[in-house]
């Protein structure tokens, strides 16, 4: 194990196994949220099921772990990366030889960490948060997720930060298995096909979310 | 045709640089790249002007000593060739075209458009060897290596060494060449032994000489004269992690 995460592979091993991490975390976060069209009573209770459940207690500091570790080494790979070329090109055409969102995942993380913020400052801290603190929680999560999808602007900034992470995951994902050593000529093929697919259910289920409550509340309106 | 050269002057690596504007006139679709700086380097030494300097060698697309960043492309605007293999049928007439050195800290500008590439050799000399006297060429099938790894093996041995992949990669990274290296070895029974001692040196050689990290973007892949597969990148991760883990 001797200098391994002193190493350049050694930190983007880091990265790929942080990012891993956070893939699995948003399947069970998109399975959590899809209760939603269970009604206002299934998803209350898995509200209830995520604040009381010992496991899912315990994995939430190593959650925030995850998060912390990747972002703090994107940072610190970002920045060795940029030293490696002091004087930049005046021509450089790079859209032929390589995907948008594989250049960017610095930017698409940092719009994505943004947003995350707003994110939890509007649902987590009035959820699970409190559990930890001994405040209290909103008594019906299922009517402060139908408040905040009421406003429009709000639902538009949510699907534009959701579709910043389909371009993150579509790189992310199969980069993470290609870092790893888990690939081959065959496998870069699957696993990139394997990365569109899991990108394009996240970003879906995601997006469908707030669409389904303003479409109710559309309809209950008239 | 007419063309419009705009030309990265450097006097050496201490030199800050700047560019320069050259027109050359009546080059034949025909004429290779090189042929038609050698025509802009004859005017230049007519009119009692500095040359640009450049690398070049065989001129046969396989040595690896050609470099140039054409147009914003490591080797020009054609697929799968080296700057010595292109041609001025790829351009219109009329056209301005940008010429530019490799970028990289590890590869320092010498003059004008010729950079120092020892940072390759310091990473063979770190690894990219078999240490044992293999002798003569054995007969063709004393050794049985299955046709896949062999057909692997030569895939990566195909790397000449240009640095395209450096001068490509928005992160300045080596990690192709040395992958085309480990990999290369790490196929064939004489190399396999010591894969794992050279993925560690190779790769301590590459980050200590100032080269960034990848990002898989897949960029050197694209612009590689040679086509060598970023999958070979993968196998280079796995010997090095493998082989830390073991330690």
């Amino acid at each position: 194990m001797s200098n391994l995460f002193t190493s350049s592979i050694g930190k983007k091993l880091v990265m790929s196994l942080s990012g891993l991490f956070l893939i699995v975390f948003l399947l069970v976060h998109l399975g959590a949220n899809l209760t939603i069209f269970g009604g206002e009573e299934a998803y209350n209770a898995m509200c209830n099921f995520m604040d009381t459940n010992i496991f899912i207690r315990i994995m939430v500091p190593v959650l925030a772990a995850g998060f912390i570790i990747h972002i703090l080494y994107a940072f610190i790979l970002t920045l060795k990366n940029r030293t490696a070329r002091p004087v930049r090109y005046s021509v450089q055409n790079l859209s032929k030889s390589s995907e948008w969102e594989s250049r960017n995942m610095f930017v698409l993380g940092i719009i994505i960490l943004g947003f995350l913020f707003i994110h939890l400052f509007d649902f987590w801290s009035q959820m699970q948060l409190q559990h930890f603190t001994g405040g209290t929680p909103t008594s019906n999560p299922y009517e402060l997720v139908v408040d905040k999808f009421s406003n429009v602007v709000f639902v538009c900034i949510y699907i534009i930060w959701i579709w910043a992470l389909w371009f993150h995951l579509r790189h992310g994902f199969w980069s993470a298995f290609h870092t790893i050593g888990l690939d081959n000529q065959i496998w870069i093929k699957r696993w990139k096909c394997i990365a569109n697919i899991y990108a394009f259910v996240v970003a879906i289920g995601f997006t469908i979310i707030p669409l389904y409550v303003v479409f109710q509340s559309l309809c209950g309106l008239a | 045709m007419n063309l419009k050269l705009k030309i990265w002057r450097q006097k050496n690596a201490k030199d800050s640089g700047r560019f320069e504007e050259y027109h050359v006139e009546n080059i034949s679709p025909d004429t290779s790249f090189l042929e038609m700086l050698d025509i802009l380097n004859n005017n230049l030494i007519h009119e009692g002007k500095d040359p640009v300097v450049f690398d070049h060698d065989g001129r046969e697309g396989i040595c690896g000593m050609c470099s140039l960043f054409i147009d914003g492309r490591a080797h020009g605007p054609d697929d799968d060739i080296t700057t010595c293999q292109l041609h001025m049928r790829k351009f219109k007439d009329g056209d301005t075209i940008t010429i530019e050195p490799w970028r990289s800290a590890a590869f320092p500008v010498i003059k004008d458009l010729a950079v120092d590439r020892s940072a390759f050799d310091k990473i063979l000399q770190a690894g990219g060897f078999i240490s044992v006297n293999t002798g003569g060429v054995p007969d063709a099938n004393a050794i049985p290596i299955p046709k896949k790894d062999a057909d692997e093996a030569m895939d990566a041995s195909a790397c000449i060494g240009c640095g395209a992949c450096v001068a490509t990669c928005k992160n300045g990274s080596a990690m192709l060449f040395v992958a085309a290296r480990v990999s290369a070895l790490a196929k064939l029974p004489q190399g396999r032994i010591e894969a794992s001692r050279r993925a560690k040196a190779m790769v301590a050689k590459m980050d200590e000489l100032g080269f960034g990290g990848c990002t898989n973007t897949g960029a050197c892949e694209a612009e590689c004269p040679k086509g060598i597969s970023i999958a070979h990148i993968a196998r280079l991760n796995r010997e090095f992690i493998c082989a830390k883990l073991k330690d």
